[in-house]
């Protein structure tokens, strides 16, 4: 199947007889294992795994590394997902051995300086959300909102509030929102927002109730908008005995300025692989803390980081906790390079970073509207949302303006989310990029709007430097192939 | 004060501000209301340098003991392995460890196409037909795996073999709740998932049942056997949680007909770091095929006909199907399923028989020198890299001398199993060479005899 022009696959590399590792000999007396295994429980068919040299598995990756787009090759303005520069000192430090090779099983005593890490990172993200408590167990934020709510499940249930079963969400939310619902056991509603953008208020009314369990919300909310109402908001989720949770996906916007604690939720996830600076890594690994109001934290997942006198403890006596998460204390390597980056940055540079996050945005807000629809005007957070509908009657769709971008060298923005814009195209330029980065990116932007105009062919049939054209991605899902099998 | 990471000089700021016609970035912030303003600055720690701050914390790391500073016996989940140094080379292209999920599959081949080796490497180890991307860890994707089979067969009862990790089955438990599953433990009994116990669980409205091959104590489960009680309910589902390494060696799961298999690559290439991340796998029959949770990589072609990769079968994830998803995983472990890649790449087809070898030889040789030296040695069924000693003083206390001499023992199982108190889990890697082996029995045997 593979033509001359395919990239190899490393198992259409393989040569019998090459290998690329180095084991010690056995320097003990060799036993027979055929007395000790039973013979159907012996593999009789090696996995067919690759057989290269080491130089032609860095030669593989290094191609493959260059088949590939990050935020160190170029400007990454994915809206929602934060994609700013990721610290190399935060590698420097997980690198080190005391940090990489310590094992959760060891006893806590042998462990105090992991554990003084991450209970102070916890006191950090503390003060920063201005909640009562901070886990640090979820492994990524929709893990954390999970987390979250099964939290709030837990106490609804020990006040005897077994009715509480559904979780209000925004039209524009995360698709996470509704799905970390749906595993916690919840059912969940939407609520619509206004001509603003904002959740709408009277609709708020009108689905709170006796089976309120809580509302999930974003604040910034995913148009990149202030819910400026939120005090009002928290008001009636919490008179109809529901709760407020806190989707922290968007708190580059307001770091310094506002806390989810002060604006009145009860239960928040941060995603440190966005705020700060975890590395995206392809799709992962991620982070997700979460942090709780004084009535929640009973609840918190087990083991707890504590200070018990001198010793930083792991409490996993928690008679009302919702249990374990994970296994083991969390993503801690993630949690290492969130902590350096807190201390690199300290209270004035975490404000400036939601300063310069929200003034980047706004810039480019303005200025990309000359050429894009911009469905709602008011001054924006991290990101913003414009509409490709006056392209769309030209005949060339927001994909296709994705798509020219990738021939300047960009990564596109978020497209076609969130989903009550039409035509979407979600922007987020993060505070790490510099000011003739976001003029070159707009330039190329009303470029590209003013060839939709004049030769819209050009956008239509992009990208045209890529390795690759556009996929075939309806025969992908029709006939999956999901791994290599030799001819 | 400057900050490094933040490019905005006082001129950048005028212009943008002109140009977006507010006179200061105050405004910019007009929405917030003033009652939820935080008033003065947050109270956190004050920045360092670059210098000084990873002095602070290189100096906060040397507190911790480590699998380097002392040879370590112990694994319960976490092992002390052969990293290669490609691996680290590799995870270090920073084309990889910035990018994000590659939804624009033009200039992202080099991480779908490395993903997609992934899957492959993992189908071939497990014996399954298709594999994702990747889980948070092996715990996480048990708990799915619980999720999916309820799900799929629209029972209700998952049955957990005790001898599966303690923390494994305690998620399980937290997200069954979150289902509404009913949680059934079958009891281990000389090590193993005792057989009867299981007979007796599984039932008409068994969803699924998961062993743990090798299990949480290194034991060799009889998945035939387990197989063949599964199969009295036709519905029933067996999940098997496997160190994928053991199965350079083991017949794989897929063999006996298991219809999932989950577990972590930790042992590939992932150093232990305190125990996250790490990597799960999910692997299954292709009848499971579309419903997988997490992402999938799927081969195709572009619109010249070439080879490329894509994420496929998206109707399945959090953020097309929203409420009707039976799993909200968005962020994975990409950059962690990269390192396991490079590392079963470097082992190849040879290098992970021969690393599972090894780890099943030493083991067994430390097996013979505990016995030797009059210590009890529990199970006596066929084990990988792990085996249980029993100690007549207390294992906690026997921990703490062994860190005196340069040794991180073994996990007291007493920890999460009444009945196991004072009984400790040894694991011996290729790592571990024949002294570190024969001093760690002879040091272990001392203070059994209370000669120390």
């Amino acid at each position: 199947m593979q033509n001359n022009t395919d990239f190899p696959l490393l198992f259409e590399q393989t040569k019998p007889g090459r290998t690329g590792y180095s084991l010690p000999p056995l320097d003990v007396p060799e036993m027979d294992l055929s007395e000790v295994f039973e013979s159907d429980y012996i593999r009789s068919e090696p996995a067919e795994l690759p057989e290269l040299s080491e130089l032609q598995i860095i030669r593989h990756y290094t191609a493959l590394s260059r088949r590939n787009y990050g935020v160190d090759s170029g400007f990454y303005p994915l809206g929602s997902c934060t994609m700013k520069y990721n610290p190399k000192i935060n590698e420097d430090v997980i690198r080190m051995e005391g940090f990489s090779h310590v094992h959760p099983y060891q006893d806590t005593k042998t462990a105090q300086g992991a554990l003084e890490l991450m209970f102070d990172l916890q006191e950090q993200l503390k003060e920063i959300t201005g909640m009562h408590e901070v886990s640090l167990q979820p492994a990524a934020g929709a893990h954390g909102e999970w987390t979250g709510l099964m939290m709030i499940r837990a106490l609804h249930e020990k006040n005897g509030e077994t009715q509480r079963t559904k979780v209000i969400v925004p039209d524009s939310a995360h698709g996470t929102n509704p799905a970390s619902a749906t595993v916690a056991g919840f059912e969940s509603v939407t609520v619509k927002s206004n001509e603003e953008g904002l959740v709408d208020l009277d609709d708020l009314r009108r689905v709170v109730g006796e089976d309120t369990a809580a509302l999930m919300l974003t604040n910034p909310n995913t148009l990149g908008l202030f819910e400026k109402d939120i005090l009002e908001m928290a008001r009636i989720v919490h008179e109809a005995g529901g709760k407020l949770y806190y989707d922290g996906a968007n708190l580059n916007a307001i770091m310094g300025y506002t806390r989810p604690g002060d604006m009145g939720f009860d239960v928040v996830h941060l995603n440190l692989h966005k705020t700060f600076t975890g590395p995206h890594g392809g799709g992962g690994p991620g982070s997700g803390p979460v942090g709780v109001s004084e009535e929640l934290a009973a609840f918190l997942p087990k083991p707890v980081v504590r200070r018990q006198g001198e010793e930083i403890i792991l409490d996993e006596d928690r008679p009302d906790s919702i249990g374990r998460v994970k296994p083991y204390y969390g993503n801690f390597g993630i949690n290492v390079r969130a902590y350096t980056y807190i201390r690199t940055m300290g209270p004035e540079g975490l404000k400036r970073v939601s300063e310069y996050a929200v003034l980047n945005a706004n810039y480019m807000m303005r200025r990309l509207s000359e050429a894009f629809d911009l469905p709602y005007t008011q001054h924006c957070k991290h990101e913003f949302v414009l509409s490709g509908r006056r392209q769309k009657k030209l005949g060339v769709r927001t994909l296709d303006i994705a798509k020219r971008l990738l021939d300047f060298g960009y990564h596109p923005p978020t497209i076609y989310f969130p989903l009550n814009v039409e035509e979407a195209l979600m922007i987020e330029p993060t505070e790490t990029e510099a000011k003739e980065t976001l003029d070159s990116f707009i330039d190329t932007m009303l470029e590209i709007a003013s060839d939709a105009e004049s030769h819209p062919e050009i956008v239509q049939e992009a990208p045209h430097t890529t390795v690759v054209s556009r996929m075939d991605e309806t025969t992908a899902a029709r006939k999956p192939i999901l791994r290599y099998i030799p001819e | 004060m400057d900050f490094r990471y933040l490019p905005m000089t006082e001129q950048d700021k005028k212009e943008m501000l002109q140009t977006i016609g507010v006179k200061d970035t105050e405004e910019l912030f007009s929405d917030i209301p003033e009652e939820v303003r935080l008033k003065g600055p947050l109270q956190i720690k004050e920045p360092k340098s670059e210098g000084e701050l990873k002095a602070e914390l290189a100096a906060l790391a040397s507190r911790n003991v480590t699998m380097k500073t002392h040879a370590s016996f112990l694994g319960a989940g976490v092992y002390d392995h052969y990293i290669p140094s490609i691996v680290d080379h590799v995870i270090s292209r920073s084309e990889f460890y910035t990018a994000y999920t590659p939804y624009q599959p033009e200039i992202s081949q080099g991480e779908l196409q490395a993903i997609f080796e992934f899957q492959t490497m993992i189908a071939e180890l497990t014996g399954m037909d298709v594999a994702n991307s990747s889980m948070y860890d092996g715990g996480t994707a048990l708990a799915e795996a619980a999720t999916l089979s309820a799900g799929h067969t629209r029972k209700k009862k998952i049955v957990v073999s005790e001898a599966v990790h303690p923390e494994s089955r305690q998620v399980i438990d937290s997200y069954g709740r979150g289902q509404h599953l009913e949680i059934v433990t079958v009891p281990h009994k000389d090590g193993m998932t005792d057989l009867q116990a299981l007979e007796d669980a599984v039932d008409a409205d068994t969803a699924s049942v998961i062993v743990q091959y090798p299990n949480f104590f290194g034991q060799v489960e009889p998945l035939a056997d387990i197989r063949k009680i599964i199969d009295a309910q036709p519905k029933a589902m067996m999940v098997v949680s496997s160190n994928p390494l053991a199965l350079g060696f083991l017949t794989p799961p897929g063999s006996f007909g298991a219809d999932i298999v989950v577990g972590d690559t930790q042992v590939f290439g992932i150093p232990a770091q305190f125990g996250g991340p790490h990597c799960g796998y999910f692997a299954s029959s292709a009848k499971l095929m579309r419903k997988l949770p997490g992402r999938l990589v799927g081969q195709t072609k572009d619109e010249e006909g070439r080879r490329g990769f894509v994420l496929t079968l998206q109707a399945r994830e959090q953020h097309i199907r929203r409420d009707k998803a039976t799993s909200n995983i968005c962020s994975n472990q990409a950059l962690n399923a990269l390192a396991s890649s490079v590392a079963m790449s470097a082992l190849g087809k040879k290098g992970v028989a021969e690393m599972a070898h090894l780890n099943i030889q030493k083991a067994h040789y430390m097996k013979k020198q505990l016995e030797a030296h009059g210590l009890q040695v529990i199970f006596q069924g066929a084990f990988f890299n792990e085996l249980v000693i029993k100690v007549e003083d207390d294992a906690d206390a026997l921990n703490d001398y062994l860190v005196t001499q340069g040794f991180i023992g073994g996990y007291h199982l007493g920890r999460t199993d009444d009945r196991l108190k004072n009984h400790i889990l040894v694991a011996v890697t290729e790592q571990r060479t024949k002294e570190q082996i024969d001093t760690f029995a002879r040091k272990v045997a001392a203070v059994h005899a209370k000669q120390y």
